[in-house]
């Protein structure tokens, strides 16, 4: 009830900030021809502006330029994140992205492709969270808040992409900037400590055949909102309607 | 008034014997002294409230940079020997040891200065 307040409280306060911060920009700062939305999707946020729902961060995979046997996205996440943890077994280590290879068996035709926690706009993950551990940040970002969080797993049943991982074991030497320890669930964050720096996630800097794409979908001037905008992408299950943020090309 | 100060000077009297008698005090050593981001007392404190808000906000609502963090508080105060604010005589350990409250934020943060060379530096 008092985390409701508070929460309530600051969201008033952005409110008027946002207001103010608008009028100013509108005025004075705002460049002939720039749009406001292009401002809001560059640059690192500055210190103490909140996540904004004029971002939706968003990834586009290309999947027919990803190799197959190829894993240095999931090595670049492991050492991004910190995930170092020496398992007994295989099944309980934390997964934040895998590679999976799909193959049709009418056809014989083979993919390979790094699967992640999707982003969904309308998570299940969250909806199951019987705590308020699962949420959705402004900017589209879902994670786990740790602090909360009691390991219940529901939202691992929930998920339909198998996204979520628990920690088993305590951990130690975790990467600074990505908490992480025994008896919480975890998934992949979009590296949100280096988006909010204003550089894209580790896996898609680690790509080597640029097949992963990284950007502000709500951005009409972004590389990823043009190419969704003409090329023809698939969301995993579309069918779920839960409104991805990762989107597939090739599958 | 008069038992106040009787009250009072009671209590002067009686800590220090209290504490030689019992747990010995925490001893602290301060890294980096006379630069904390708020005072002695309030940080003794408040510390834990601080930490909270900013907590709640930095994870929930995106806000960076906020006045008070924990990787600025192990780059403060880490043992210039140990690296950590943990282990016997660690900044963080030591008076919550004394004080039997428990301590879980590093089960799951760093309690290592993440740059070797920031241990207790910081201008
Ligand atoms: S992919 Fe799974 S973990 Fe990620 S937001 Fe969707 S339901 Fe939640
Ligand atoms: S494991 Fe944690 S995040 Fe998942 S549903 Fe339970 S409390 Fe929520």
């Amino acid at each position: 009830m008092s985390e409701d307040r508070i929460e309530n409280k600051s969201r008033r306060s952005f409110v008027g900030a946002a207001a103010v911060a608008g009028a100013g920009v509108g005025v004075a700062a705002l460049a002939p021809g720039l749009k406001l939305i292009e401002v809001a999707g560059a640059a690192p946020r500055a210190p103490g502006e909140p996540a904004s729902s004029a971002v939706r961060w968003g990834m586009l995979i290309d999947t027919t330029k990803c190799a197959s046997g190829c894993d240095a996205c999931v090595k670049a996440c492991a050492t991004e994140n910190g995930i170092n943890e020496t398992v007994k077994d295989a099944r309980q280590g934390s997964q934040w992205i895998r590679k999976i290879d799909l193959k049709d068996p009418k056809t014989g035709q083979e993919h390979s492709l790094p699967m992640l926690c999707q982003h969904c706009e309308h998570p299940p993950c969250v909806d199951v969270c019987p705590t308020g551990a699962s949420m959705k940040r402004a900017d589209g970002i879902v994670l786990v808040d740790r602090h909360i969080c009691i390991g219940c797993r529901y939202c691992m049943m929930a998920c339909p992409y198998k996204a979520r991982s628990l920690v088993h074991m305590p951990l130690t030497e975790q990467n600074p900037l990505v908490p992480r320890g025994q008896g919480c669930v975890e998934a992949c964050t979009f590296c949100v400590h280096r988006v909010d720096r204003g550089q894209e996630p580790a896996c898609v800097e680690a790509c080597p055949e640029k097949a992963m794409l990284f950007g502000n979908l709500n951005d009409p001037a972004s590389e990823i909102a043009q190419r969704v905008a003409k090329e023809k992408t698939t969301q995993v299950r579309a069918d779920l309607k839960l409104n991805l943020g990762v989107r597939y090309q090739g599958i | 008034m008069k038992r106040l100060l009787v009250g009072l000077a009671a209590a002067l009297l009686l800590t220090p014997l209290l504490a030689a008698a019992g747990t010995p005090m925490p001893q602290l050593k301060i890294e980096n002294p006379g630069s904390c981001i708020a005072p002695v007392p309030e940080m003794r404190r408040n510390h834990m409230e601080m930490l909270k808000h900013t907590r709640d906000r930095t994870m929930r609502q995106g806000i960076r940079g906020e006045k008070a963090s924990l990787n600025e508080c192990i780059n403060c105060h880490a043992s210039k020997t140990t690296g950590s604010v943990l282990g016997p005589g660690g900044f963080c350990q030591e008076c919550h040891t004394y004080a039997a409250v428990k301590l879980d934020c590093w089960d799951c943060h760093q309690p290592k200065a993440g740059n070797p060379q920031a241990v207790g530096v910081k201008p």
